[in-house]
C-alpha cells in the first residue's frame, strides 16, 4: 500500500521535471525557429506585422491552403542573387576562421603554461583567466574604443615611442574587430585546452624522458594529440558564435563591408524587411548546424566519459 | 601534467594576463578623468559619477535590468536544475536526444538567430513586447549555463546518502529537497549568478524582444556608445565591473567557508 503510494507519487514528480523544462524549451527556443522557417518564406508587406501570408484560422481549410499557397522561395532567390549576401557569409567565415587560428596562437601557450604551473597557484590563475568573461561583453569592447580611437592610448604610445609619425585610425579596421574577437572570446579557447592538459597523465612524459626522446618531441607526439580533443572544443566555442558576431563588428569595424550578424540587424531593424531577415538567420543556421552537432556530440561523449 | 614552468611558460600567462586585464583597467582609470575629453588626463575627479547620478534614462535602465536579471536568473535556475536532473537521473526518456539539443543548442548559437526568432514568436502570437518578453527571452538563454554547472555536480556525488533515506522511508520529493538540493546548492548558486550576469550583460536578444517603456543598461549603454566613447559611459561600466568583482570575490570567499564547513559532517544531518 505504502510502496504503491511512493511509487505512483514518484512518477507524477519525476515526469513534472522532464516536462517543465521540455515544455519551456519547446515553446521558446523550438517553436521560434518553425516560425522563422515560415516567414523566410513571406513577403513583405505595409502592415502590423509586417510580412505576408498570416494564418487566417477563421477561412478554415481553404486558408491553410491559400497560406501555403503564398509561400515562396524568393527570399533566398535574393539571398543568392545579390552579391551583399554572399560576400557577407563569406566574409564572417573568414573572420570566424582566422579570428579562432588567432586565438589557438594565443589561447594554447596560455592554457599549456597554466597547466604546468604549481597547483597551488593554478586555481588562482584559472580564475584570472575566467573572471573577464563575467564582466560584460559589452563593456569589454567598449574599453578597446577608448584605446583604439585616433586620439586614444595606443597611438599615443606609439607616436611617443616614435614608431609612427601620425596617428593612425585604428578603429573602423579589420584589425580591430581581430582584436576585439581574440579579446573577448579567449577564456573561452583557454579554458577547454586547460581542462584537457590538466588531466594529462604526467607518467607518459616521463616514460618519453626515460626512452630518451627530447622533451619537445614528447610534446608534438604526446601532449598535442591528447588535447586534440580540448583544442577542438575550443576552436567549435569560438568559431560558431564569432561567425553570427554582432557587438563587435558594429562597433569596432568599419561600415564598408559587414558581416552576416550585421546584415541580419540592419534588415530588421532598418530595412524593417523581416522575411529578408529570417531567411538571413536560417542560411546562417545550415551553414553552423555541422558545427554545432559535432560540438553537442563532443559534450556528450564527455559528460558519458566521466560517469 | 608534469609541474614546473619555465620562464617561456610564466611570461605567456603573464603576458596573457595584461591583455585582459589592461584594457580593464584603462576603462577604470579614465573613469575618473576630471576632462571632458576621454583622451587628455586632466587630473582625478567623481564628477562623471556625480553626473551618472542625475542622468535618469540610465539609472531607469538600470533598474529595469536588474529587475529582468533577478526574475529570469530565478526562472531559469529551476529550469536548469530540472533540466539538469532529468539528463543525469532520469534515464533514457522519449526525446531525450531533441532535450539535451535544445539545452546545448542557445549556449553557442549566434545571439541574432535566438533573439529575432524569439521575437517572430512574441509577434506570431501577438503578446505586447517589453519587460516580460526580455524575462522570458532571457530565461531560455540562460538556463542552459544552469543546467551545465549542476549537471557536472550532480555526476559528481555520491548517490548512497540519497538511497540511504529512500531506503529509510523518505518519499523522493522529500529526500530531494533534504539531501540532494543542500549537496548541489553550491553548484545552483553558481549556475544563479551566471545566469544573472549574462541576463545583466545582454544586448543582442533584449534588443530584438523588447518594447516601448522597457530599455535596459546595455541597450543604453549601446545607443551611447555608438556615438563614441564618453567619460559618463566609463564610470557607469567601472560600477558594473566593481559589482561584478565584489560578487565574484564573495561567491568565492563563500565556497572557501562551505568547503571548511563540509569537512566536518553532512550538513542538515541531526
Amino acid at each position: 500500500m505504502r510502496m504503491s503510494r511512493h511509487q505512483s507519487r514518484r512518477t507524477w514528480a519525476a515526469r513534472l521535471v522532464v516536462i517543465l523544462p521540455y515544455a519551456w524549451l519547446a515553446a521558446f527556443f523550438l517553436a521560434p525557429f518553425l516560425i522563422v522557417l515560415k516567414i523566410s518564406a513571406s513577403q513583405t508587406a505595409l502592415a502590423q506585422p509586417p510580412y505576408l501570408p498570416v494564418f487566417d484560422l477563421a477561412a478554415g481549410w481553404q486558408g491553410v491552403k491559400d497560406f501555403f499557397a503564398a509561400l515562396s522561395p524568393d527570399n533566398y532567390r535574393l539571398l543568392i542573387s545579390d552579391t551583399l549576401y554572399l560576400g557577407s557569409y563569406l566574409r564572417s567565415l573568414t573572420i570566424a576562421v582566422f579570428s579562432t587560428l588567432l586565438l589557438l596562437l594565443a589561447g594554447f601557450p596560455i592554457a599549456y603554461a597554466l597547466a604546468r604551473m604549481p597547483r597551488r597557484w593554478q586555481s588562482v590563475l584559472v580564475v584570472l583567466v575566467i573572471l573577464p568573461f563575467w564582466t560584460s561583453f559589452l563593456i569589454r569592447v567598449y574599453a578597446w574604443m577608448n584605446i583604439l580611437q585616433r586620439e586614444g592610448l595606443l597611438n599615443q604610445a606609439l607616436l611617443a615611442l616614435g614608431i609612427i609619425d601620425e596617428p593612425l585610425a585604428w578603429l573602423a579596421s579589420d584589425t580591430a574587430i581581430y582584436i576585439g574577437i581574440v579579446y573577448s572570446y579567449l577564456p573561452f579557447m583557454v579554458l577547454p585546452i586547460y581542462a584537457t592538459l590538466e588531466k594529462l597523465d604526467q607518467s607518459l612524459l616521463e616514460a618519453a624522458a626515460d626512452l630518451g626522446c627530447p622533451p619537445w618531441k614528447a610534446f608534438w607526439l604526446i601532449t598535442v594529440p591528447l588535447a586534440l580533443p580540448g583544442v577542438a572544443a575550443g576552436a567549435l566555442l569560438c568559431f560558431i558564435p564569432i561567425t553570427g558576431e554582432f557587438v563587435i563588428p558594429d562597433l569596432l569595424g568599419g561600415s564598408e563591408q559587414l558581416m552576416i550578424g550585421q546584415v541580419l540587424w540592419t534588415e530588421f531593424f532598418s530595412n524593417r524587411d523581416w522575411p529578408a531577415a529570417s531567411a538571413v538567420a536560417v542560411v546562417l543556421l545550415c551553414l553552423l548546424i555541422v558545427p554545432v552537432v559535432i560540438y553537442q556530440q563532443m559534450q556528450l561523449r564527455a559528460l558519458e566519459e566521466n560517469r | 601534467m608534469r609541474k614546473g614552468a619555465s620562464w617561456f611558460n610564466i611570461a605567456a600567462i603573464g603576458l596573457g594576463l595584461a591583455f585582459l586585464y589592461l584594457p580593464i583597467a584603462i576603462l577604470v582609470i579614465y573613469s575618473f578623468n576630471a576632462s571632458r575629453l576621454v583622451t587628455v588626463w586632466a587630473g582625478w575627479s567623481t564628477r562623471w559619477y556625480a553626473e551618472l547620478l542625475r542622468d535618469e534614462a540610465m539609472l531607469d535602465a538600470a533598474w529595469t535590468s536588474l529587475r529582468v536579471a533577478l526574475l529570469s536568473a530565478t526562472v531559469a535556475t529551476v529550469l536548469g536544475t530540472l533540466a539538469a536532473l532529468s539528463l543525469v537521473r532520469m534515464g533514457r526518456f522519449r526525446g531525450r536526444l531533441l532535450f539535451s539539443a535544445m539545452i546545448y543548442a542557445p549556449l553557442i548559437l549566434p545571439e541574432v538567430i535566438t533573439g529575432l526568432s524569439l521575437l517572430l514568436l512574441f509577434v506570431a502570437v501577438a503578446i505586447d513586447r517589453g519587460f516580460w518578453t526580455i524575462v522570458i527571452a532571457h530565461t531560455t538563454l540562460t538556463m542552459g549555463f544552469v543546467t551545465v554547472i549542476v549537471q557536472a555536480r550532480l555526476m559528481g556525488f555520491d548517490r548512497s546518502i540519497e538511497e540511504a533515506a529512500m531506503d529509510l522511508g523518505a518519499p523522493p520529493v522529500k529526500t530531494f529537497f533534504a539531501i540532494t538540493l543542500p549537496l548541489i546548492a553550491p553548484a545552483v548558486a553558481a549556475g544563479w549568478m551566471l545566469a544573472f550576469t549574462l541576463s545583466l550583460d545582454d544586448l543582442v536578444i533584449a534588443s530584438f524582444t523588447t518594447g516601448p517603456g522597457a530599455t535596459t543598461l546595455p541597450i543604453r549603454i549601446y545607443s551611447e556608445v555608438r556615438l563614441g566613447v564618453k567619460p559618463q559611459i566609463n564610470a557607469i561600466c567601472t560600477i558594473m565591473i566593481a559589482v561584478v568583482a565584489l560578487a565574484v570575490i564573495a561567491a568565492s570567499l563563500l565556497s572557501k567557508l562551505r568547503e571548511a564547513r563540509t569537512a566536518m559532517p553532512v550538513p542538515g544531518a541531526v
